[in-house]
Order: C-alpha cells, then structure tokens, then sequence
C-alpha cells in the first residue's frame, strides 16, 4: 500500500511572563499551593475587567519574529465560550479571526534522511490558559477539585500546515520548535510542567486504483513529551493504514467523522476520546473588555534587535567553521542558550572549538551533573576556563596539568572565590606545572636516570621499549611540567642513538 | 432646616457652617428611610451602623481640621450591581443574592476617599435588565409619586430613593437608558456619562460596551458634584479613557452663549404622549428665550436603535451572564445528576424570565451560521448610528427631547408586552449605542402628576456642556423643586 502521511500539529507554549496575561497575578508553577495565585480577575468574579499584558504580547512578537510569521499591525481578542469547571468566566480570551501574526515557517533537519525541510505555519496567536480540574483518583468518589493558579496565564498557540510527512518528522519539528523557544528565551518549555503540549491532527493520502484518496482526520491530544508524539503518531498511521486496507470503500474522509483520541503512552495505543462528535459552536465574538492591540514597526525593530542567533544557524556554524562534528554540535545546542554561549566564550578565549567541546561535554559536564546545577551557576567562568585551556592548545601545560588545575579552580570557585584569569597561571606557577621548555635541562636530568637505572636503560638499547616506562615516570617526577611523548622520544634518542 | 430632601450643595453649606453634622444629616435620611421604604422598597440592603461610624469619622476630621473629601458627609445610595467589599452585592438576582464581592468596585474607592457616606445598596432589574424595575427577583419597588406606577428602571431604586428624599445623591448605572429614563419618571436629576467617562471596574457587566455608570442627584450641581468624583482614568478598566475630567461643579452655573438645541423629529414621533410633547414643546421655548438657536434634525438611523441595542445587549449579556453557572460562586442547585445538570439546574433557578429571555436571544444572535446576520450586522448599523450623531454635532451643540415617550407606567401594565416595553427605550439607547453623554431632568408634571423628563445629548465627553446646557434650563423652571407627597 502507497501512501502519504499528512500531520499538522497545533503548539501550546506557556510565555515566560512575571504576571498573568490579563492581571497582576504571579506566572508560576505551583501545583502544591492550589489557588493562591488568583484575584478578582482570574477568578472571573462579578465586576472584574481584564487589562492586558503588555509584555506577554511583546514575548509572543519575540517569538513570531523567530518563527518568520508576519505580524498584523493591529489584532483584537475575541471570546470562545464554552463551560468547563476550570474556566470560570465560561469564555476564553483568545484571537480568533484577526490572530496578531501568521504566515510563517520553521526549518527541519530529519536525521533520518538528512534532508532539510520547511514546514509552514498558519498562524500564532495568544490566549489565556484555564485552570486545571482535579478529580479524586481514588475510585471513592470524592468532590472533583479545581486549582485556578494556572487560569489566566499567558499560552500561545502555534498551528502548523499540514507539511509533516512522518511520525519523525512531527517530532523533529516539535524538538527544534522547543529549542527555539527556549533560545530566545519566551518559555522554558517544560514538558513535564505543561509548559509546552501539543495536539496533532494525522491522516494518510493513499494511492488506490489510480487515485489518491484520503483517510479520515484523527485528532490526537494532549501529547505531551516528544517520544509520544513520535510513538503516537506512529501508532496511528498504522491503524489508519489497517483500516484502510480492511474498507478502502468506506474508511475515507467525509464517510467517517473526525475522531478526537487520547494517548496511552504506558500501553502505547491511542483511545477514542468520549466527547461530542458535532463540531462545538464556541459563538466567538469580539471582547468589548479589551481594546484592539496595535503594533508600530518601531516596536517590532526593537523587539527584532533582542534576538539572539537561533539554535539551527549555531549548530551549522559549530559544524563548519568549528570543526564539531554534528553530534558533538548536537549535544551542545540541546544543553540550552547558556551552556552554548559558554562553550562559544571558552572556544573563542581558547581558540580551538575541539578542545572547548571535549572539556564541555566531559569535565564540565560531569561536575555539572554531580552538583546539580545549570551552566549560568557553574563556578568557573567561561573567561578563566578559557584561559586554561589556551595553555593546554599552546603546549604550555599538560591536559593531565590541566585537570589538576581545573580541580584547584573549581574548588576555589565552590568555595565563593571570585576567580579571574591571572589565577590560571598563579595555579600553573604554584604547582610548576609548566611544561619544560628547556631541553638542556630535560637532556640532563635524564641522564641522570639513566645513570640511576642502568638495567633498565640496557633493556631500552636492546629493544624492550616497554622498559622505557619507569624511566619516563622518574624523568617526568623531576621536572613536574613535561610533554611525556617528548620525553619519551628524547630517552629513547639517547639510548638508540 | 429639612435635611432629608435637601440638595447636595445645600447640606454641604449646612456643614461647612456648623449648622449641621454629617452624623445629622445621615441620621436623618437613615429615620426617612425606617418611616417611607417601607413603601417605595427602594433599598436592598442599608448599613446604619456603617454610615453613622463613616458619618461620625468625617465629623472627627472636621473638628480636628483634617482635610475632607469633596463629598464629605453626603449620603450616597449605591445600585446594587457595582460592588462593595463585605457588603452583599445581589443584582437583584436569586443567583447573587448571598454574594459578597472581596473588593470595591472603583467609583466605591472613590466615594469612600471623597469622604462620601454610603447609606444603602439600592433595587434595579435583575442585572440590569428591564426598565421598571419589575424584574427584580428580591424587591418591588414603587414610583415615590404614585406607588401604583413603576420607578421606572433598571436604576429603579436609585432615582426612587432620590426621589423619596432617603438620599440626595445617588449611583446608577445606564446599558439603555437605565439612568435617564427612572430619572424621568421619579422627576429626579440622571446622568449617563460618555462611555470611558467613569471605569466600569466593579459594576457587574450587562453589555459591556454600553455598560456606564452615572449620577442621580435632585439637582443637576448635584450631578455636576457627583460625576466630578466618579470620573477619571482607571488602569483596570481598558475602556477608560485617559482624558482630564474638568471641575463640573465650577462651571455648571455658568450659561453656554450661542447655545445650538438641536430637535430630532424621530424623538417625538407617533406614540409620544400628549403630555409629554407639550412639556418638550415648553422646555425648547425656555431655551428659545434666552436667545439659544433651535435646529431641526434627523438621525435618519433611529428606526434600527432598538433592533440594534437588543441585538447586541443581549449578545454581550449572553457571555457576561455565562460565568452564573453554580460552580465558583452564587447559587448552585441542590439537586444535579451531572456536571451539565448542574449548570442547567443553577441557571434555571437562579434567573429570572427576562434575564433567561436575554441570554438566549444573545445566544442565538451569536451562534453560528446566524451571528453575521444578526450581531455582525447589528455592529455594522451602530457604526451608521453613531456617524448620524457625530454629523448632528457638527451643527449642533446639544440635542434635546423627552427622555422617554410617556410618563411612568402603571406596575404590571408591561408585564406581558415585553417588546413594547423595549420600543419605548427609542430615545434613551441612541447615547448608549453611541457612547455619548446624555442627562434627564425634570421638565414637567402630566396631567396624572407624574413627572416629566427632558433629555439632552451631547458629544463625546463634553459632559461640561450637557450639565450647563441642563442648568440654563433648571434655573429658569421650579420642576426639580417639586417633591412627591409621599416625602413631605
Ligand atoms: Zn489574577
């Protein structure tokens, strides 16, 4: 059976604000404390107006700015009403038919093929969160609960064209989509938190006796890590591929309604969600609480000059003008804005991107690990990392050197100090780990050796090389800073020579 | 002197004098209030104790020679749909009848820093909807005039208690002439200012873009007083418009020169009561004597104000209302199978017929695959209403007519006519659906000896010029002298 996959995935991003979207409430996780994150406003009470937010809006142009959308210069809120528990007004603030941006793309890289592709995206537009509804799980039928912290938080939602051709691809599309968010910094992306859920919509186009036919639409939602939008998906295609083959004639879009799933990532199968079937009139209209938002080109300039460089056009520049290789690139984009911003500040301090990314993705990953901590509260700066391993590049010191200074450091960084850079060759100094450059003086002490270690230095003329060991190790103890490979070069010179 | 039925400048000399303490002038309209409410039923809930320990703190500032509010010592009714921290806020609705909001709403933040004393929360429609009060599911309330006619409505208990002389100042709120129009038929001083004049924050919406909040007064210095307190830019409501609020109570006094009164024939057309159109009739002569020039107009719209108004009040009301479902607060039924049961039940007892009524017109007019033809269009005729006004203001500086087609009616008389009931707002709803400013004030007695209103427009915030355009004519008649028999 010839078909294609077509997926369209719907984004919500919670925005990174202090405030609510439309009072001064606080934007905070903060499932433990139910319901003390609320004011007259989020709680819908009588009388309560909303005022936006004008910093949430200024976050979701940053970010349609980075997704290439185009931004209406004017845009309004409208309400979608419906009843639910967690929403307490009975309507959401939302942007229904003038969203403040839309038209724009994100590029894909798919690891499987390696092909680079652009997925469209209709639209982006803001609106309030609801609350969350918590009922009693333990089958005895207590009262169902409702936490209203969340209600009011500022969300935008990102929908995509149906560009996505495979489970992979919503996937990857989904993880560089994070990584830009979090890059410019409008959300943290928190999966588990639900900072960031998606919904996708999946069928098949299918070749059958000559023409192509579709399956019906299903809607799959609330997925909420990456692993099971690919593994949802995926599931689903199959199913809708078996369905087609069991009933080409009937299991076409148009003959069967849309169908609304969940997924079950413990048993790894969708679910038909109980719902109504009949599309739900939400009767938008346009919120007469609220005033048009307008947005000058001055304002989006500004807005534009915040942008970093993005995540795609980093690992690109990681790969080709730092010699990473795409996995090591890789690895260091997905650890977040502030861990590539430092490993660009030790690179550039160093002066070669190799030698800081072996240090990133051991040394100073591991001690990062241990102490649980993110890169901005890692106590070595970049500035002083950098300096240390400049040293290791120029020869000047050992890469075993090194790490008994990068110890030292990051024990006087532990312990408050304020490190500067002058205390890379103060540690070099105090330790005389500085490589022997003098090799009158590496010439002499070896002799010395030899002299000592007569049997040895036979066993070495007669070909044991591995003899040459001990003799490195007693040469090395003398001089504390030497390149071992050079000495051992030398003491086999002398003795063949 | 008769403190209860004294003006708002009168009982403010009477203190600043000496003659009076604000704890008199408080008790006083507290003894009316205990001897006439029991007849006109306009007050749901009155504080006694509160307003005396308010009334005694401004008499401690006074004596101590702190500085004192503009309002220092007045008795203020408040309708019982804005919001009052601690204080039961009902809207005159089962729903609401046990909710006490947790915060002021702001024109009450600015009554209690003006030192104003608010004496009681008073009857209206339920939320706002209706026009004589009889929709209220906790209170009837009477015409102070003649307890047989309605107050008119929905700020029924506001202008009756002005009326009655249990408050001199009173608040109300206007969707479609709520104000003006019990203004008219209790013979009492109502204002609506310009939508965006006063922040709605804490008056419970009906239709918020058309919702406003206004003064009752039995003058109109009083108004002018009042409205110079209530006015002002609030960051909490977007609607409010940031522009300076001029010191009403200064110019009031002063004529306007070269007054253009502009009449609508639409105002007074079939249907309008004799007695009405000869009171109008005098009233444009008073302004004719003092050398004002009389423009006749058109607003070629007015034919579609009702159909327009009903369609979008209740459109907005739909969704404003929707938040009354049992769950967070106000009432919930004690009987439900299932969450959807829960909110059909709440709402089934918690509204009354025209509220009900209301929402599933608003309902309907914004479903889809009907909304662009019903509200969308609605939106786009408003538009038409207002350029008819902003054209009328370019030859004119105010439009004058009656406030509303006849005198009050009789309780009951209505009832069953819902849609006849909704014609009659033909000349108050224009402002509304335009957002312009307009006032009632006594002009007349009918032959039944109920009052007469006259209504006035004016153009976006010159609510200056509307209150001195108001007071040219009050000072030449002795209509807002006239009181009820009930209050002498
Ligand atoms: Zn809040």
């Amino acid at each position: 059976m010839e078909y294609t996959t077509v997926i369209g995935l719907e984004v919500h991003v919670q925005l990174l604000t202090k405030s609510k979207l439309f009072c001064g409430c606080e934007n905070l996780f903060n499932p433990d404390n139910p319901n003390v994150q609320t004011c007259p406003v989020c709680l819908g009470l009588p009388g309560a107006l909303p005022v936006m937010n004008r910093e949430a809006f200024r976050l979701s142009l940053k970010t349609s700015l980075a997704l290439n959308l185009q931004i209406a210069q004017s845009s309004k809120w409208d309400r979608k009403q419906y009843y639910y528990p967690d929403l307490p007004k009975a309507y959401q603030i939302s942007q229904y038919d003038l969203p403040y941006s839309s038209e724009g793309c994100v590029e894909i890289t798919v690891p499987s093929t390696g092909k680079t592709r652009r997925v469209g995206l209709f639209r982006a537009h803001l609106e309030e969160d609801a609350g969350k509804n918590i009922h009693d799980e333990s089958g005895r039928g207590g009262d169902s609960q409702v936490d209203l912290n969340r209600c009011g938080t500022p969300l935008l939602e990102i929908v995509s064209k149906p560009d996505i051709r495979s489970a992979e691809e919503a996937r990857v599309f989904l993880e560089e989509l994070r990584l830009l968010l979090w890059y410019i910094e409008v959300s943290d992306c928190n999966m588990q938190e639900g900072s960031l859920r998606c919904d996708a919509n999946v069928n098949l186009h299918v070749q059958h006796n000559g023409e192509t036919v579709a399956t019906p639409i299903v809607e799959i939602k609330n997925l909420n890590s990456f692993r099971g939008v690919e593994a949802a998906l995926e599931y689903e295609i199959r199913q809708q591929a078996k369905k087609f083959e069991a009933d080409p004639e009937g299991y076409r879009i148009g003959k069967v309604p849309k169908a609304t799933h969940g997924w079950n990532a413990d048993r790894g199968v969708t679910f038909e969600q109980r719902g109504k079937e009949e599309a739900a009139d939400y009767r938008y209209f346009p919120d007469p609480d609220l005033c048009p938002v307008t947005v000058s080109d001055d304002e989006i300039a500004e807005i534009r000059a915040t942008l970093c460089e993005f995540p795609a056009s980093r690992r690109h520049r990681y790969v080709s003008k730092l010699g990473l290789s795409d996995d090591v690139a890789g690895v260091i984009i997905d650890q977040g804005r502030r861990y590539a911003d430092y490993f660009e500040a030790v690179a550039s301090e160093c002066g070669d991107g190799k030698q800081a990314a072996n240090w990133m993705t051991q040394d100073v990953q591991r001690e990062l690990n241990e102490r649980k901590v993110e890169i901005t509260e890692f106590s070595i700066p970049a500035a002083v990392l950098g300096t240390l391993l400049k040293q290791i590049v120029a020869g000047e010191i050992t890469v075993k050197s090194g790490r008994e200074v990068f110890i030292v450091l990051l024990t006087e960084g532990d312990d408050g100090s304020e490190l500067e850079t002058s205390r890379v060759n103060e540690i070099i100094a105090e330790k005389g780990l500085k490589v022997e450059q003098d090799t009158g003086k590496i010439e002499s002490i070896i002799d010395t050796v030899v002299t000592r270690n007569e049997k040895a230095a036979e066993d070495v003329r007669a070909g044991k090389l591995q003899a040459v060991g001990p003799l490195i190790g007693q040469v090395m103890r003398e001089l504390k800073g030497a390149d071992a490979s050079a000495v051992r070069q030398m003491i086999i010179d002398r003795l063949t020579k | 002197m008769q403190l209860s039925g004294a003006t708002a400048s009168q009982l403010l000399e009477a203190m600043d004098s000496g003659e009076m303490t604000a704890a008199d002038i408080v008790r006083a309209h507290l003894d009316a209030i205990a001897s006439l409410d029991e007849s006109v039923g306009t007050f749901l809930s009155v504080d006694a104790e509160a307003a005396l320990t308010q009334a005694a703190e401004v008499d401690r500032k006074r004596a101590a020679g702190e500085p004192l509010g503009p309002l220092a010592g007045l008795p203020v009714a408040v309708k019982d749909n804005i919001c009052t921290r601690g204080r039961a806020t009902t809207c005159a609705s089962r729903m609401l009848e046990n909710f006490v909001p947790p915060y002021d709403a702001h024109i009450v933040e600015r009554l209690n820093s003006a030192d104003a004393v608010i004496i009681g929360k008073t009857n209206l429609d339920e939320f706002a909807m209706g026009s004589s009060t009889e929709n209220s599911a906790l209170k009837v309330t009477r015409n102070p005039w003649n307890v047989d006619c309605t107050p008119g409505g929905s700020s029924g208990g506001s202008a009756a208690a002005v009326a009655a002389a249990l408050a001199p100042l009173a608040i109300g709120s206007d969707t479609g002439g709520s104000i003006r129009q019990p203004a008219s038929f209790c013979g009492v001083v109502g204002m609506k200012p310009t939508y965006g004049r006063v922040s709605r924050y804490g008056l419970v919406a009906f239709a918020s873009s058309l919702d406003q909040i206004g003064p009752f007064a039995n003058d109109v210095a009083g108004a002018a007083l009042l409205l110079e307190r209530l006015a002002g830019h609030d960051a909490r409501d977007s609607t409010s418009v940031d522009c300076p609020v001029p010191a009403y109570s200064q110019s009031v006094d002063q004529p306007l020169e070269g007054l253009r009164v502009g009449v609508v024939q639409e105002y007074l057309g079939e249907g309008t009561d004799d007695d009405v159109r000869s009171a109008i009739e005098t009233a444009i002569a008073v302004y004719r004597s003092q050398g004002a020039e009389i423009v006749d107009i058109s607003l070629p719209h007015t034919k579609y104000a009702v159909a327009t108004y009903y369609l979008i009040a209740c459109s907005e009301a739909s969704s404003n209302l929707a938040r009354y479902d049992g769950i967070h607060y106000g009432h919930r039924a004690e009987q439900f199978e299932s969450l959807v049961d829960l909110y059909a039940a709440s709402r089934e007892e918690g509204f009354g017929d025209e509220v009900k009524r209301r929402i599933m017109l608003g309902v309907y007019a914004l479903s889809e695959g009907y909304s662009d033809q019903y509200y969308v269009k609605a939106l786009k005729v408003r538009r038409l209403i207002r350029n008819d006004f902003d054209a009328a203001f370019q030859n004119v500086d105010v439009i004058v007519g009656p406030t509303f087609p006849t005198p009050a009616f009789r309780i009951g008389e209505l009832v069953d006519d819902p849609l006849q009931m909704y014609l009659s707002d033909i000349c108050t709803i224009g402002a509304n659906l335009a957002g312009i400013p307009g006032i009632s004030i006594p002009c007349g007695i009918s032959a039944s000896g109920l009052p007469i209103g006259l209504q006035l427009l004016a153009g976006p915030f010159e609510e200056e010029k509307l209150l001195r355009a108001a007071r040219m004519f009050e000072r030449e008649t002795d209509w807002h002298t006239r009181r009820p028999s009930l209050s002498q």
